[in-house]
């Protein structure tokens, strides 16, 4: 049996110290991506750390009225805590559209932002993967490649980040709070996921550091959020396309516009540039398309995903409308 | 033959005898099934489809814990191989033994078996085992990618298609295709083999459809007499077909198990079930219809290739429900099949005719749309009222009254047939029906019947239940010519040493064990009405036959006595009841056949590209449902199934080198509770007891019949794209911007 040390942590920095600077060591919450890779010989952790134990499972509003979220925070409890809902319902509708309930039952906020990508060569331990063993080379960009990045790849990777919730923290904003063995430090949710470039193996920013919270930025009002996915299945299925947008309308007119996308690129995928478009427009189908055209300016089709371009174009601009009819109920 | 003029039990909603067992775990599955001192076996898949193994290197994998063995070519005993014969009832799904030599044929084909202490040991040294191919240029990776048109292997032909169709007023010419389709069942395959008594005598559990022809073909592979060889399947996690005839697993670790002299058990892991044990193939098949003005049809051409692999010569015969669907005097068919370097496919519920009747019910939308018909007046215009193929009236057939009912219950005649003409907000409803069929079957079954001391039966039979309520419906039979509750009767299934049963395939199992189980039942009345009238019996000096049966008593000149009395008074632990049934001579005069109908309505956004089933309406004609619960299931499950192959699955080979690479259970996508629409199912009720004496036809596969066509007709209405390869993705249907 492929054996690995095992330590369960009473303390965050007792969590952090566990791993002993080993980098094959891995932090172990709900375990839903950690377990199925090691099952499948494609993570090899030489040690595991149980942090189920610490306490980081709450919700807390700030003094400054933001939300802390702890990164032990189920995703099931964060997609209905009532203070998501009323502060941040693109964040809540973009994890209940992700996975199916037993696994967002076991999910946690931390482990969701380390979730690992679907790419199927990446999890076929005979392939050739960057990411899973860097110089190998990468079977996804002349193979099946139809689930795959259109926007952020790049001649080593084209692995599509699968995470539903991080599409809405990546709109909302937020900021990551992080503790290492030199203490705590914070960054922003932008920054946190690298692009795959010439180091896809190397995909976020942490440095022997364990995730500890997650701070959303404060709410756009008054508010209208939609998360629109599109996916061959029902549930239980990974996104072609989704856009997470949200608007705050004066009148007709778009205050602030929020956008990113999932399902297409290697990161969760803010649109900055079609956001400014939408700034001071009238919130029709000609802004929420032109912003859309900004949005894929740059998408970059493989071989057998063409489609997606199309099809992430539908996801803003069903998004962006069903988000401006909210902010207008939600005026009314 | 006889009606059963009134059915108390069998007709009756009946919830499964074997249902608390399965709910509470005690259902002895064989990957839950333990012996003591068992071992572990994991096979090693190859990691290429086409090639040579030029090495392995095995000391890391040896060296690990608990590790007993690796099995590979050159370490592997000799064996024969099984003659595969489906007569001598010893067919087996891949010929090829494992490890018999160095050539790889498919990816993940086993390379070595790794046996050990546990499953985790076993595993963990699997990953170990590095391997060295030589790759062989021309791999072939599938029909799609191929200009060959394979090799013939069957033909039907009737009256003069290619000269009607050639002066038919109306003609239509097209090609349908078909992705390769996993079973994806429940349980994964599943072997535990024990020897004992000097290796002279095999004792398997297997997860299978088959036990005898496991049992026989296990005979032949190890060379032992076939009384030698037991095979037992109690509980089957389904299998759709790909658990008919066994695969190399089994044989290799019935292998294990005498090389290393303990038990061994093999579970296949999900990716290696899906590349190694049976698939649907992929198809492409052209029909060419031609008619005259008025809808009547002149002639149908079905020509049809399927994929095989380069071991195995399997055929999928699509074109088997073509020349009897419509009245039509020139009809033929063509059957060919090309090998490719994938595993083995095997039958997959409703094999061949459900990719048969997806591309013939297509084209006749097609044509209905051509010549401007309702597609069920078209349908209805060319209804064959006996069977074109054999000139023989049907047996029983009732597809007009499926269509005619369930069109009324869809609300077929509001329907606009405008395309895109029936809006709903975002959405486009489009409604689209196809009809449905399947051949209605049966094989020879024994059985034996037990009437025992404490008033209980025991029936058994050594067919297998697979998950469609087998078991119940046995307990059914027996207890409506006994009378004795269904709760007081005891099944047995699924054991060699058990009275030889059908095959669970081709929905034959009902009409072919119940005649059986009912002779058997008999018998064992019969015995204990001799008894009873013999001396010193409660009726002595009645004719046997003149005793009645009455609620588990037997009965005459106003008396009644408990079998269990009876039996009491003799002493008896039971009187036992033989049967033995096999169709008779009923197919010399008439075709046999279960039909049925589906309406579907989808829901399109054309916005965002989504499409998806909202509704299905289906009426099913298979003689009597014996349990209508099970019945209704199975139909059900099989419209689920059907919206799979429509519009979700589809096995990904590498178009590089054949490679699967959607081989697990989240990337080769079926149905999830959210994808099931509103079903509308109905059985109707016409027994057909010209097949047997019970009037039911069987029910596994007719359901998936029909159901993808219906929604590619149904996607035709609301989008106006006519799409003929499935499954109908978002691809196909995006506008491009």
């Amino acid at each position: 049996m492929r054996t690995f040390a095992f330590a369960r942590a009473d303390s965050v920095a007792r969590a952090v110290e566990s791993q002993q600077g080993d980098p094959a060591s891995a932090f172990v919450a709900g375990g839903t991506t950690l377990l199925d890779l090691v099952k499948l010989d494609v993570m090899r952790p030489s040690r595991v750390i149980d942090i189920n134990a610490l306490p980081l499972n709450t919700v807390e509003r700030l003094p400054d009225d933001r939300l802390r979220i702890g990164a032990l925070v189920t995703n099931t409890d964060l997609a209905y805590h009532p203070d998501v809902l009323a502060d941040h319902p693109l964040l809540s509708q973009a994890i209940l559209a992700g996975a199916s309930s037993q696994v967002r039952n076991m999910a946690t906020t931390g482990g969701n932002l380390m979730q690992r990508t679907r790419c199927p060569y990446f999890r076929d331990a005979a392939a050739a993967c960057n990411k899973r063993e860097p110089g190998s080379g990468c079977d996804a960009l002349h193979g099946v490649n139809r689930m795959h990045a259109v926007l952020g790849g790049s001649s080593e990777c084209v692995a599509v980040h699968p995470s539903d919730m991080c599409v809405a923290l990546a709109a909302i904003g937020a900021t990551l709070t992080l503790h290492g063995p030199r203490g705590e430090r914070e960054i922003e949710f932008a920054d946190f996921h690298r692009l795959p470039g010439t180091t896809p193996y190397l995909e976020h920013d942490l440095d022997n550091e364990l995730i500890v919270a997650v701070t959303l930025a404060p709410p756009l009002v008054p508010l209208g959020a939609a998360y629109v996915k599109l996916r061959d299945r029902a549930a239980y299925e990974f996104a072609l396309a989704s856009a997470g947008a949200m608007l705050s309308l004066d009148e007709e007119l778009i205050g602030e516009a929020r956008l990113a996308l999932g399902g297409v690129a290697t990161k969760p995928w803010r649109c900055r540039e079609a956001e400014a478009s939408l700034a001071g427009k009238r919130a029709d189908t000609a802004a929420f398309e032109a912003a859309a055209d900004l949005a894929l300016a740059d998408a970059r089709p493989l071989s057998h995903n063409a489609f997606k371009i199309p099809l992430a174009r539908q996801a803003i601009v069903r998004a962006l409308r069903d988000a401006a009819r909210r902010a207008r109920e939600d005026d009314a | 033959m006889t009606a059963i003029p009134e059915h108390h039990v069998v007709g009756r909603r009946t919830p499964r005898v074997d249902g608390e067992d399965k709910l509470t775990g005690r259902a002895d599955y064989t990957v839950d099934h333990r012996l003591e001192d068992m071992l572990y076996g994991y096979p090693v898949p190859a990691s290429i489809a086409h090639g040579t193994l030029e090495s392995l290197t095995l000391d890391a994998a040896r060296a690990m814990p608990g590790v007993v063995d690796i099995l590979h070519h050159g370490h592997f005993p000799d064996l024969h191989r099984s003659p595969n014969s489906l007569r001598q009832g010893d067919a087996v799904s891949e010929v090829r033994l494992p490890f018999e030599d160095d050539r790889i044929h498919y990816h993940g084909q086993y390379i070595a078996l790794v046996v050990a202490e546990t499953f985790e040991q076993a595993r963990a040294a699997a990953f170990r085992v590095k391997a060295r191919y030589h790759r062989d240029a021309g791999v072939v990776t599938g029909l799609a990618a191929s200009d060959d048109t394979g090799e013939e292997v069957g033909h039907y032909m009737r009256g003069e298609p290619e000269l009607a169709f050639g002066i038919a007023p109306v003609i239509l010419d097209e090609t349908y295709t078909i992705a390769a389709e996993s079973h994806l069942q429940l349980e994964p395959h599943a072997t535990l083999a024990e020897w004992r008594d000097a290796d002279q005598h095999l004792i398997v559990h297997e997860s299978t459809q088959g036990v005898f022809y496991q049992r026989n073909a296990l005979a032949r592979i190890f060379d032992l007499p076939p009384e030698r060889v037991e095979v037992i399947s109690h509980y089957i996690g389904s299998g759709f077909g790909n658990k008919l005839f066994m695969w190399p697993h089994a044989v290799a670790t019935a292998a294990a198990a005498r090389w290393l002299g303990r038990p061994v058990k093999t579970v296949l892991p999900r990716q290696q079930d899906m590349m190694t044990t049976g698939h649907r193939p992929a198809s492409r098949q052209r029909i060419r219809l031609g008619a005259e003005f008025d809808g009547s049809l002149a002639s149908i051409q079905h020509d049809s290739l399927t994929e095989t692999s380069t071991v195995d010569r399997y055929v999928d015969a699509c074109g088997g429900a073509t020349p009897s669907a419509y009245a039509c005097d020139s009809v033929a068919t063509h059957q060919r099949i090309l090998p490719v370097h994938h595993g083995t496919p095997c039958p997959m519920r409703a094999p061949g005719e459900v990719s048969g009747v997806f591309a013939l019910e297509s084209a006749i939308d097609e044509l209905a749309v051509a010549l401007d018909m309702d597609p069920l007046a078209l349908r209805l215009k060319n209804y064959a009222h006996q069977d074109p193929q054999r000139g023989l009236p049907w047996s029983s057939k009732h597809l007009d009254r499926c269509l005619e009912s369930a069109a009324e219950r869809f609300g077929w005649a509001s329907r606009d047939p405008r395309i895109g003409s029936m809006g709903d907000g975002d959405e486009i409803i489009g409604q689209g029906m196809a009809s449905a069929t399947w051949f209605a079957g049966r094989q020879p079954c024994a059985a034996r019947v037990t009437l025992r001391a404490d008033g209980s039966v025991f029936a058994a039979c050594g067919t297998q239940d697979i998950g469609t309520g087998t078991y119940t419906i046995v307990a059914q039979t027996v207890a409506e010519l006994t009378g004795v509750p269904v709760g007081r009767v005891e099944v047995r299934l699924g054991e060699t040493r058990l009275p030889a049963g059908p095959l669970s395939g081709g929905s034959m199992t009902t009409a072919s064990t119940l005649p059986a189980v009912a002779a058997a039942t008999r018998d064992a009345l019969a015995a204990l009405q001799e008894v009873a009238t013999g001396p010193g019996g409660d009726f002595d000096g009645l004719y046997p036959a003149s005793l009645g049966v009455e609620a588990g008593a037997l009965v005459a000149e106003g008396r009644r006595v408990n079998f269990a009395e009876i039996l009491a008074r003799h002493r008896l632990s039971g009187v036992t009841g033989e049967g033995s049934t096999a169709p008779g001579d009923e197919r010399q005069a008439y075709s046999f056949r279960s039909f049925g109908a589906h309406f579907v309505e989808v829901r399109w956004d054309p916005g965002i590209s989504r499409l998806r089933v909202a509704r299905v309406v289906s009426s099913i004609d298979v003689g009597r449902a014996i349990n209508p619960v099970a019945a209704r299931n199975q139909v059900e499950g099989a419209i689920v199934m059907g919206i799979g192959m429509g519009l979700l699955e589809g096995l990904d080979y590498d178009p590089r080198d054949a490679r699967l690479i959607n081989a697990n259970a989240s990337d080769y996508r079926i149905p999830v509770h959210a994808d099931m629409p509103e079903l509308d199912v109905e059985l109707l009720d016409y027994p057909d007891y010209r097949f047997n004496e019970f009037g039911a036809r069987g029910i596994g596969e007719i359901g998936l019949t029909g159901v993808a066509a219906a929604i590619a007709n149904a996607v035709y209405h609301a989008t106006g794209k006519r799409l003929r390869d499935l499954p109908i993705t978002v691809e196909t249907l995006v506008s491009p911007d």
